[in-house]
């Protein structure tokens, strides 16, 4: 069973928010990047770039494909996790500790359309 | 249609789902014009003697340059390829160059790739190539695409000295995508810089220019490329192989991508096709180029190994969000030139290249002392030149021929602004004697 951690938001896209504020660190789930498999290339966003809601944030390369993530919630991207450059394998490693961009988040109402930790767990379980 | 096995009824109800009335209804989209009316007019069935017969009456109309000398270019040149470069190729072991679905089966078919790759990047100075493309043309258009994914634009510049066939088929690609193209004019044979600057702008996504150009002349990349960097956009440089022996690496005078035909390299002229295209970029862009990559490892045992590499992109993975639809490549070709380069050796190249350039160079100054030829352009130029006549191409190429000779390209067709122009190619080929008598018979004596 994938690791679903608490104080998090989830997408069906299996992405992560953690709000701090008006901004929101975004990531993969566990769950994501055990289907991915080893990961081997991020291709980061540019930071100022516009995200918008369930829109494209990055692309996320591993072994068996490149993935589209998506971001959670609508802003600006503040900041980028460029270590993820050269240790895409750290998602693998730590999923929840390797956010990719950190969003100003332009309306707070969005997050309430995401899944807790419950939520998403349950809805987890529904799909295997 | 005895080989499609399903039966009537199966295909009644396909026509029901899709809500068509009839197989023919799915060809509506045709103009009346374009579809056949009737027979086609074929004679009767020979048998195989007479056939033969025939078939060897056809071929025997044809006018080659084993049979002629070639002054013809435009794209395609009659350089020389060893015997040995088809003993090689034809070679049980190379029969099918195409990679089996297991291509790591395969290691001697994917090492040739990788050296193959290896030379193409050693020559453009780049940092990674494909395996290649299907041809110039299409190398052009796949390196605008990911310069149009790479910058998120989706306009990009040609020059008009491009090859004609080269934008034709990116105007093609680019008309199914959204992407613009625009052309800038030239002067005196090469890009025109006022024109590129009034049309550089933060949509451009790529500068594509050709050097040698299809007139034959050297482009000023380095000025072209910083021009190009000034707005963010790529620099895309089309060139070719044999002239990059002598000519300094696009690599090094700040090209992003460097793709261009093949055929000089190893490959017959092949009545035009099929050659390959090139495809080399930097590391940065490398996880956006197009088609197949064959990486150099190391197997659980330590040993060295080839495998196909960065195909997440790829089509059969990414499905319809590839970067590009390219799935294969003209590997037998690219083996051709894999195998040609290694024999010749840089030293061998460069001689070939600079026999062909200065063959050429005698050439024009000949043509031009006759008083029958004026030049078009004065800048420098490879293996290729434009000159002007008061007679028209088409016949002097028509007394040349009567004289056992292949002539130049008339290249009004293309450029219309361009009349009576006559684009001469000599390759290393071509002897003192033949020169001399090409333009004996040109000035028309």
């Amino acid at each position: 069973m994938a690791e679903i951690k608490a104080g998090l938001k989830y997408t069906k896209e299996h992405e992560w928010i953690k709000v701090e504020g008006e901004k929101g660190y975004v990531g993969i789930s566990d769950y994501a990047q055990n289907a991915m498999g080893d990961i081997v290339f991020v291709e980061l966003p540019e930071v100022g770039q516009d995200v918008s809601a369930g829109g494209d944030l990055c692309v996320v390369e591993s072994v068996k494909g490149a993935n589209d993530v998506y971001s959670p919630a609508s802003g600006k991207i503040a900041e980028i996790n460029e270590d993820l450059e050269d240790s895409p394998e750290k998602i693998n490693e730590d999923p929840y500790g390797s956010w990719i961009a950190l969003v100003e988040l332009s309306d707070l109402s969005e997050l309430d359309g995401l899944m807790d930790e419950e939520a998403y767990r349950s809805y987890c379980e529904g799909l295997e | 249609m005895r080989y499609i096995p399903n039966t009537d009824d199966q295909r009644s109800e396909m026509l029901r789902t899709i809500g068509a009335g009839s197989v023919d209804d799915l060809f509506s989209d045709l103009p009346a014009s374009a579809v056949l009316d009737g027979k086609l007019d074929l004679p009767e069935p020979m048998s195989e003697m007479g056939l033969m017969k025939h078939l060897n009456e056809l071929a025997g109309r044809n006018v080659d340059a084993c049979s002629q000398t070639c002054f013809l270019g435009a794209g395609v040149y009659d350089h020389f390829v060893p015997l040995v470069v088809d003993h090689i190729i034809s070679r049980e072991e190379f029969t099918t160059s195409y990679t089996p679905y297991q291509p790591e089966i395969s290691q001697g078919t994917l090492q040739a790739i990788f050296e193959y790759q290896s030379m193409v990047c050693s020559l453009t100075g780049m940092e990674v190539a494909n395996a290649s493309m299907y041809d110039g043309a299409s190398s052009i258009a796949e390196a605008a695409f990911m310069a149009c994914a790479s910058t998120k634009r989706n306009v990009v510049l040609v020059a008009r000295s491009v090859h004609p066939h080269g934008r034709a088929v990116l105007e093609t690609y680019a008309s199914m995508r959204g992407v613009t193209v625009r052309e800038i004019g030239y002067s005196d044979g090469i890009l025109d810089m006022g024109d590129l600057k009034g049309n550089l702008s933060d949509e451009v996504a790529a500068v594509i220019v050709q050097s040698p150009n299809f007139f034959g002349s050297l482009e000023d990349l380095k000025a072209l490329a910083d021009e190009a960097h000034g707005v963010k956009a790529l620099f895309i440089a089309v060139s070719d192989l044999l002239a990059l022996s002598v000519l300094e690496a696009p690599g090094r005078l700040g090209a992003d991508v460097v793709v261009g035909d093949g055929q000089s390299v190893g490959n017959a002229m092949n009545f035009g096709g099929p050659h390959f295209g090139f495809f080399a970029t930097t590391q940065k862009l490398m996880r956006k180029m197009p088609g197949r990559i064959v990486g150099e490892t190391l197997d659980r045992n330590g040993k060295k190994c080839y495998v196909l590499t960065l195909q997440a992109r790829e089509q059969h993975i990414r499905r319809e969000k590839a970067s590009s639809n390219i799935c294969s490549n003209h590997s037998l070709n690219a083996l051709a030139s894999a195998v040609h380069m290694s024999l010749m050796g840089l030293s061998g190249m460069k001689e070939a290249a600079s026999q062909s350039l200065l063959k050429a160079a005698y050439g024009k100054e000949s043509l031009i002392e006759t008083g029958s030829f004026r030049s078009a352009f004065d800048g420098p130029f490879f293996r290729e030149f434009v000159v002007f006549s008061d007679e028209a191409p088409r016949s002097i190429n028509d007394r040349l021929l009567s004289e056992g000779m292949i002539g130049g390209y008339d290249l009004s067709s293309d450029y219309p602004e361009l009349e009576n122009a006559w684009l001469v190619a000599v390759t290393e080929k071509r002897t003192k004697d033949e020169i001399d008598r090409f333009v004996s018979v040109a000035r028309g004596e």
